[in-house]
């Protein structure tokens, strides 16, 4: 049988196989163009309203002018105390689902839960939060309110970073430190927590980056339309980064004029998820050398 | 007649000079066993014979290899054109998730086959000569995957016949088999030998001494000894030859 | 003894962690449980505009109207009695603001004070009025009767396609315009997200040489983390203009624009679940299918996505499901007109952006601030029937293997 000549069959397989990869780059690469094209338009526009005093003001003039001081701060207030409810309860969650619980049914309902639990729209957790903290707990619009709406929201994703984190340390690790007679929880926070936590750590900090552009939850919970102070207790209200783009985007008191401060916004926000990114990038690896090298 | 022949063949997986200057020649309608313990590139040589080492990132190869006179890695041949004349059966039978007459019919669908009764004929035929038509001819329209482990390497053999490939490689297909479905694997194998040349590596020196004709023996990515396989066996003449297949290594 | 604290603080921590895991799943309960809590309130309401009153003449028949009618009467859509269920005579209309042509300031006084009993007298005396004003101008010797509406209905609030939660004298609570409107939308974006996701799931995954995916997946992965009200912001600088002038339209607050800006927000996800998928092909099972001839693109479409099919479905509705729940995003571009949608051209409203604009005016424990945690239910079954339906399809793909 003869090969080594080109048969007619080959030649259109060769060419649906050329239209087809041709096809898919160039749909990849256009799909990569938009996410820059979006990136990029957004940083190009903000970074000339970006200044010192764009950062430490109040806003102005109907928010036309000035700052976006109150904002970051309420920002930074209610991402720091999400995360103090999150974190600790996400982790232990996590701990529990991968090193305690047995395979029980309570095991399969706390899975389940937790899964669902990430599939609930942010808007759900702010008619939640607004139910529970604000008027049941009568916590009010308040930064407790919105921290604790915005923490839920987080532990469904620090739960699951946990866990795969847990997942992919060797059971060999475990049974090491059993064998020695280290009990469950020496095992757990001398032998697996250390090994799991450049994974965690990472997904930890995307986890900021992703609670400190939630928009939904926090409407109707702690968010201020216009507030041009600092907050004093946990009690207050504060103005928050994302609702403030919200604000001055659509139903600011001159949205054509207030534009120029929307794009600041913008550019701080995507800063922030930028810088969290890079971050855990930069775990990841130096971690990741670490281990290797030990 | 020789079916495959290589001269010098050097293979290197980045700095790592996997294979070291094979030259050898296996001939048609014979059975060609490679034995050698593992690591020795018994594998990696085989799979420069259908080019599937080209699917690896970094492995350059140099020498010639022929397969019925044609040199495969010279630029103008079509990959897989090459596959379709030199069929591969793995260690792992591995269908695809499709029915039984689909698997078998694959390979010439995807080689531009669409003459229906010619497709039925030829998936019959093949699963008559992998010796597994009886078993499935009621349930052609079955997933693959409901078949027995030796069933599904016997189909993955029926799926490479259906192709009329001129040259077999099998890559330690009973590894993962019972020793029943082994049994009825080699018997397969000394039929096909008929019509096809038939190159197979394996790690079980009784499996090779039960269905090759010729053994070549690997050690360390070189070609130690290559001869018939009873010589091979019972009068070795390389040092390393023997002990390996007296047990001393492996 | 030191050993009894030991095992003491091991069964503490033990307690401990047990305990958090158990706040997760009582944190969906609860949300469970307080969204339907407030949610179901709304069937036990009555739709008449909170403090006011619609009453008739003593002797007219009609007892009980729906909040539908009453919208029907006021629009004069319905003009006469019989259509509703009393005698053929049209009906007359009255709102507190008519009080004037009946009746001279002097007559109502300057303080309103004879303004109830002026309200009965008119009520007697008018057998085919029906009239409309506020409780506290309710005389106590009233000598017409007031109309009871019926209280919205499941069928109602789920079929309705009116949305006017403050409209007087009766709120319309149809809902069916906004669900439709969020199905829409979603629909919308999962034909521009698939296409495109898919494609770049199987490029990243099969195609691309790993120099050029490894410059392309943390873009991809960053673009997840970039805010909603950020892709919100973007649309209506940049997309919703766009729209305008292509199309031609007097407003660019579209459909489309949603569909859009969620196909977008939604290309991350698909890509990452249904490459993740594609990668987990077994090695064996692609060189089976080059060994036998097939080149790349055969093998990809042949082999690699009937395998991965389970993996590349789920990643498809959870991608519906991320569009389904958007809130901020969809807010900004859409329009937000509550109509039932007939073409990606016009505005439309969908669930979250409805909860969103309008829970802040919604007066708590009335009927409109019960409305919108209902439709916080429906949002979450919706989202809940996607949750477990994707449980369900990986599932079935661990039982395959």
């Amino acid at each position: 049988m003869a090969f080594g000549t080109t048969s007619s069959s080959h030649k259109s397989k060769h060419l649906a196989q050329s239209a087809a990869f041709f096809i898919f780059r160039l749909l990849s690469f256009s799909v990569v163009a938009i996410l820059l094209v979006i990136l990029g338009f957004i940083l190009v526009q903000g970074i000339s309203v970006i200044s010192w005093e764009f950062l430490t003001e109040m806003p102005r003039e109907g928010m036309t002018e000035g700052g976006i001081f109150p904002a970051l701060v309420g920002t930074l207030c209610l991402v720091a105390g999400s995360m103090l409810f999150a974190f600790p309860i996400g982790i232990l969650s996590g701990i529990y689902i991968h090193e305690y619980a047995k395979d029980s049914w309570f095991k399969r309902f706390v899975k389940l839960m937790t899964n669902n639990l990430a599939g609930v729209p942010s808007i759900v957790f702010g008619l939640f939060g607004m139910t529970l903290f604000v008027n049941q707990f009568g916590f009010g619009d308040s930064i407790l309110a919105g921290s604790l709406t915005l923490g839920l929201l987080a532990l469904p994703v620090v739960i699951r970073t946990t866990e795969e984190s847990l997942k992919a340390i060797d059971d060999s690790f475990r049974i090491g430190s059993l064998a020695l007679g280290a009990t469950k929880w020496q095992t757990v926070s001398r032998v697996v927590l250390p090994m799991a936590f450049p994974n965690i750590i990472t997904g930890l900090i995307l986890s900021i980056g992703r609670v400190s552009g939630e928009t939904a939850p926090i409407l109707f919970t702690v968010a201020a339309y216009f507030l041009p102070k600092l907050p004093t207790s946990i009690f207050d209200q504060v103005m928050a980064l994302p609702y403030h783009l919200y604000v001055i985007s659509t139903s600011g008191t001159n949205i054509e004029a207030s534009r120029a401060m929307a794009y600041g916004t913008a550019f701080v926000l995507i800063l922030i998820v930028l810088l969290a990114n890079l971050l855990a990038n930069w775990l990841r690896r130096y971690f990741g050398k670490k281990v290797k090298m030990n | 007649m020789n079916s495959v022949e290589t001269k010098d063949v050097h293979l290197y997986y980045g700095d790592f000079h996997a294979l070291k200057g094979i030259t050898m020649a296996m001939k048609k309608n014979q059975v060609t066993a490679f034995i050698g313990p593992s690591g020795c590139g018994k594998s990696t040589y085989l799979r420069c014979f259908n080019r599937m080492n080209d699917l690896i990132d970094g492995v350059k190869i140099e020498g010639d290899i022929l397969i019925d006179g044609v040199d495969i890695y010279k630029t103008n041949i079509q990959v897989d054109d090459l596959r379709k004349h030199v069929g591969m059966v793995f260690q792992k039978p591995n269908p695809f998730p499709k029915s039984i007459f689909e698997n078998v019919a694959y390979g010439l669908r995807v080689n531009g086959t669409k003459d229906k009764a010619f497709i039925e004929e030829r998936v019959e035929r093949s699963l008559k000569q992998a010796a597994l038509w009886d078993e499935v001819k009621d349930k052609l329209k079955k997933s693959a995957f409901e078949l027995s482990g030796g069933q599904q390497q016997r189909l993955c053999i029926a799926r490479a016949l259906a192709i009329e490939p001129s040259v077999l490689l099998m890559d330690e297909p009973t590894s993962a088999l019972d020793p029943l479905s082994t049994a009825k694997t080699e018997e397969l194998i000394h039929q096909l030998k008929e019509n096809y040349t038939i190159v197979i590596v394996t790690h079980n020196m009784q499996q090779a001494g039960r269905v090759s004709d010729y053994t070549a023996f690997f050690y360390l990515g070189e070609l130690v000894e290559y001869a018939k396989t009873k010589t091979l066996f019972t009068n070795p003449k390389d040092q390393r030859t023997q002990n390996y297949i007296t047990g001393r290594f492996g | 003894m030191k050993r009894y604290f030991h095992n003491l603080g091991e069964k503490l921590i033990e307690g401990l962690i047990t305990i958090s895991g158990t706040v997760t799943s009582i944190t969906v309960l609860l949300i469970v449980f307080f969204l339907f809590k407030e949610g179901l309130g709304i069937f036990s309401q009555s739709p008449v505009a909170e403090g006011s009153v619609i009453a008739v003449h003593q002797n007219n028949p009609v007892k009980e109207l729906k909040a539908a009618e009453v919208k029907e009467i006021f629009d004069q859509n319905i003009t006469n009695w019989k259509e509703v269920g009393g005698p053929n005579a049209p009906i007359k209309l009255f709102s507190i603001d008519d009080i004037t042509d009946y009746y001279t300031e002097e007559q109502i006084g300057a303080n309103f004070e004879h303004l109830p009993q002026r309200l009965n007298e008119l009520v007697a005396q008018e057998p085919n009025m029906l009239a409309f004003f506020p409780e506290e101008y309710l005389a106590k010797d009233f000598k017409g009767h007031r109309i009871e509406l019926a209280n919205v209905s499941l069928g109602d609030f789920l079929l309705g396609r009116q949305w006017y939660p403050t409209i007087q004298p009766a709120v319309q609570l149809g809902v069916l315009s906004l669900i439709l409107g969020t199905l829409w939308v979603s629909l919308g974006a999962i034909l521009i997200a698939l296409p495109l996701g898919l494609a770049s799931a199987i490029y990243l995954a099969e195609i691309a040489n790993p120099k050029v995916r490894n410059i392309l997946k943390p873009v991809i992965e960053l673009l997840a983390g970039i805010p909603s009200v950020v892709y919100g912001f973007f649309g209506l600088v940049v997309i919703v203009p766009l729209i305008q002038d292509v199309f031609g339209l007097p407003v660019g607050e579209t459909a489309l624009a949603g569909s859009i800006v969620l196909g977008i927000m939604a290309l991350p996800t698909i890509i990452s679940v249904s490459e993740d998928a594609m990668r987990t092909t077994p090695r064996a099972m692609k060189e089976a299918s080059l060994a036998l001839g097939a080149n790349k693109w055969q093998t990809i479409y042949k082999v690699i996505i009937p395998y991965s099919i389970s993996g590349i479905s789920t990643a498809a509705i959870l991608g519906i499901g991320r569009a389904i729940g958007e809130t901020m995003a969809v807010l900004m571009v859409t329009g937000n007109a509550s109509v039932i949608p007939h073409t990606f051209l016009e505005p439309v409203r969908t669930i979250p952006a409805t909860i969103a604009a309008e829970l802040g005016e919604a007066p708590q424990g009335g009927i409109h601030y019960q409305a919108l945690f209902a439709l916080g239910c429906i949002l979450f079954l919706m989202t809940l029937a996607i949750n477990l339906t994707v449980d369900f399809v990986s599932a079935k793909k661990k039982e395959n293997r």
